[in-house]
């Protein structure tokens, strides 16, 4: 299922020189195609975060459209985009997201538990196998390492078995390690599972994984030469 | 693995934080239970003190003591007599507007080795009382014979039992039910078993002015005709009958009543002041855990959930908190009020009787609910606020 955003961009009030707002995202266009894992670059504020939110359905554009298949996500109600999100969009965000109270298995289970789904308890076991906190599962976030945490957050994303996966600096807290493991997981993910990986990071060995590109800078976009749509 | 609650797993799992907010609650619920516990006994004892003096006017010797200490003997149960002739009743009966005069000799026993306990005797007579036989039916279903005794709720007498007043034994055949006043410290008897105690108590030296042969009353209880002004049949009352004050029943539940409608004004008066207190502290409570639950709700949203998802589970577990507190909160108060209402009787010094368990069950069901709501309605403007969170930037802040 495609991905498509058509003429987002994102203004935020601001007094700067002779305007009242600045743009986060200039206006712009873009696809994320199943079976491809596309990574975005970009320097620190250049916008980065602010597009996964839009592109992932969290965050209103201020104009344009993001459609996944052919629903308009922005056209939605709240409950509906929710739902939608919860059953085909998977967000691993930057930082420290776990629910204290809950255990690591909890935690995965979220998304599920949210829509009295049945807990798909197996395909939980089998990521945390996978990436390796098998053995963590009745531990409490707080006990946990930052690395440890950003694979439960990966974990709760795949899953949902979204059709689209969103990872904000997915890698941040990993050693070299399972940076590798995770890179490759996500890789995998997109090319065996024909899903949408879109992955936002500083990391340069990610560009190794990468089926596409994408630099980001001042708030507009730009692909590498041999990659433009 | 199960389904698991997420309201109740974070109630469960923040200890301290649900401890806080529930012990906040239950201080509302306390204040509100308590106090309208307090308010409804003694609303139950002055209806009941009414139901039992059951006269319009009563007739006492004017050298009786003050209105004060003749209200006493009701109130607190004081012990005390006075006498006057036992032809007061039909002089009564000769006046018009007088349907009923019945009278009753009063008797206090002594604190000495011819009593079994110090206790004030009331003497009536079955066949012309319209004031106390009507609650003796209720416990006993013939009519007191010699030597037969009723005693109030709070006599230390079971039925069966033997007890002496002035050396003579006389059983107790009944347990009268409690009207939360002084009449409850009491024991009747029938005017036989009266003179057979006066002259007892005579030989033991207590002196009853009596001023006519054996036959003494201590009042009389007047029924004013349908239809008749109470307040000119008092005065006909007063000029007709020498040495007898005519006392306006009223007059005397007027006192009673004005101090309950005061507690009652202080008691709604603190209670509001505590709900308003209470409401306030949990209102900036719950702002002040949005900064804490900030990023909690952020992944809650990633995972999902919708805005009112996340509205409904801020309510959940206020509403939660709030029930918890409200049970808390009914059962101190309960603690604090049933097993003292004696002593909160007596510190109040006014009729007292603790609403019967149907009210009190209810009483307890409402404030337990009106807790819940309360909890919730002081976390709407958390609820609103979480459900609206960036998660994006809130995941961000604090990285």
């Amino acid at each position: 299922m495609v991905l498509k955003a058509e003429n987002i961009s994102r203004r935020y009030f601001r007094k700067t020189g002779g305007a009242n707002y600045f743009f986060a995202v200039r206006p712009m266009s873009l696809k994320i195609a199943p079976g491809e894992m596309t990574v975005l670059t970009g320097r620190s504020g250049s916008g980065k975060t602010t597009l996964l939110s839009m592109l992932s359905g969290l965050l209103a554009p201020s104009e344009g459209s993001v459609r996944i298949g052919d629903t308009d996500l922005y056209s939605l109600d709240d409950r509906t985009l929710s739902r939608l999100r919860s059953e085909k969009i998977g967000v691993v965000p930057q930082g420290r997201s776990a629910v204290d109270t809950l255990t690591v298995l909890e935690n995965i289970l979220l998304p599920a538990k949210l829509y009295r789904k049945p807990l798909p308890e197996k395909a939980a076991s089998e990521w945390m196998e996978r990436l390796g906190i098998a053995q963590l599962g009745e531990a409490r976030p707080a006990e946990l390492s930052g690395g440890e945490l950003r694979r439960m957050a990966i974990v709760r994303a795949l899953v949902q078995e979204p059709e689209v996966l969103f990872a904000d600096e997915p890698t941040g807290d990993l050693d070299d390690e399972n940076t590798r493991l995770v890179l490759s997981v996500l890789r995998d993910y997109a090319h065996d599972r024909k899903k949408a990986v879109f992955m936002v990071t500083h990391e340069d060995d990610a560009l190794l994984y990468a089926d596409r590109v994408y630099r980001m800078d001042g708030g507009q976009i730009t692909a590498p030469a041999g990659q433009e749509e | 693995m199960k389904h698991f609650s997420l309201p109740v797993n974070n109630l469960i799992r923040k200890p301290g934080r649900t401890t806080v907010l529930a012990l906040l609650t239950a201080f509302l619920a306390l204040a509100v239970f308590g106090g309208s516990v307090v308010v409804l006994s003694l609303r139950s004892g002055l209806n009941s003190l009414e139901a039992r003096l059951g006269a319009d006017i009563i007739l006492v010797p004017s050298q009786a003591q003050s209105k004060v200490s003749f209200q006493n003997m009701f109130l607190q149960g004081t012990t005390g007599a006075f006498y006057m002739d036992a032809s007061v009743p039909e002089k009564a009966l000769e006046v018009e507007g007088v349907e009923k005069a019945a009278p009753q000799t009063f008797l206090a026993s002594l604190k000495a080795d011819c009593c079994s306990i110090k206790i004030q005797v009331i003497g009536i007579d079955p066949e012309r009382d319209f004031t106390v036989q009507p609650w003796i039916t209720r416990s006993l279903t013939r009519d007191l014979g010699d030597m037969d005794v009723a005693v109030g709720c709070k006599v230390e007498a079971d039925v069966g039992e033997i007890i002496r007043i002035y050396e003579q034994r006389c059983k107790v055949v009944a347990r009268l039910e409690a009207t939360g006043t002084g009449l409850d410290t009491a024991v009747y008897c029938d005017m036989n078993t009266m003179n057979t105690l006066l002259r007892a108590a005579e030989e033991k030296g207590v002196s009853h002015k009596i001023e006519s042969g054996d036959q003494v009353i201590s009042a009389v209880y007047v029924k004013v005709k349908d239809g008749y002004d109470i307040d000119a049949v008092n005065s006909r009352l007063n000029g007709h009958i020498r040495k007898v004050t005519a006392v306006r029943t009223r007059s005397m539940i007027t006192g009673v009543s004005d101090s309950l409608a005061g507690v009652s004004r202080t008691v709604t008066v603190l209670i509001a002041a505590v709900w308003v207190l209470a409401f306030m502290i949990l209102l900036l409570a719950f702002l002040l855990i949005i900064r804490e639950r900030t990023r909690e709700f952020a992944v809650l949203r990633l995972a999902g959930a919708s805005r009112g998802m996340l509205s409904r589970m801020v309510l959940a577990e206020s509403s939660l908190c709030g029930l918890l507190g409200g049970l808390i909160g009914v059962g101190l108060a309960a603690l604090l009020l049933f097993p003292f209402a004696q002593l909160i009787e007596s510190a109040l010094n006014l009729p007292y009787l603790t609403p019967k368990p149907g009210t009190v069950l209810l009483l307890a069901a409402g404030t337990v609910l009106l807790s819940a709501a309360v909890a919730a309605f002081s976390s709407v403007i958390a609820a609103y606020r979480l459900s609206r969170v960036d998660p994006g930037a809130a995941l961000r802040e604090g990285n």
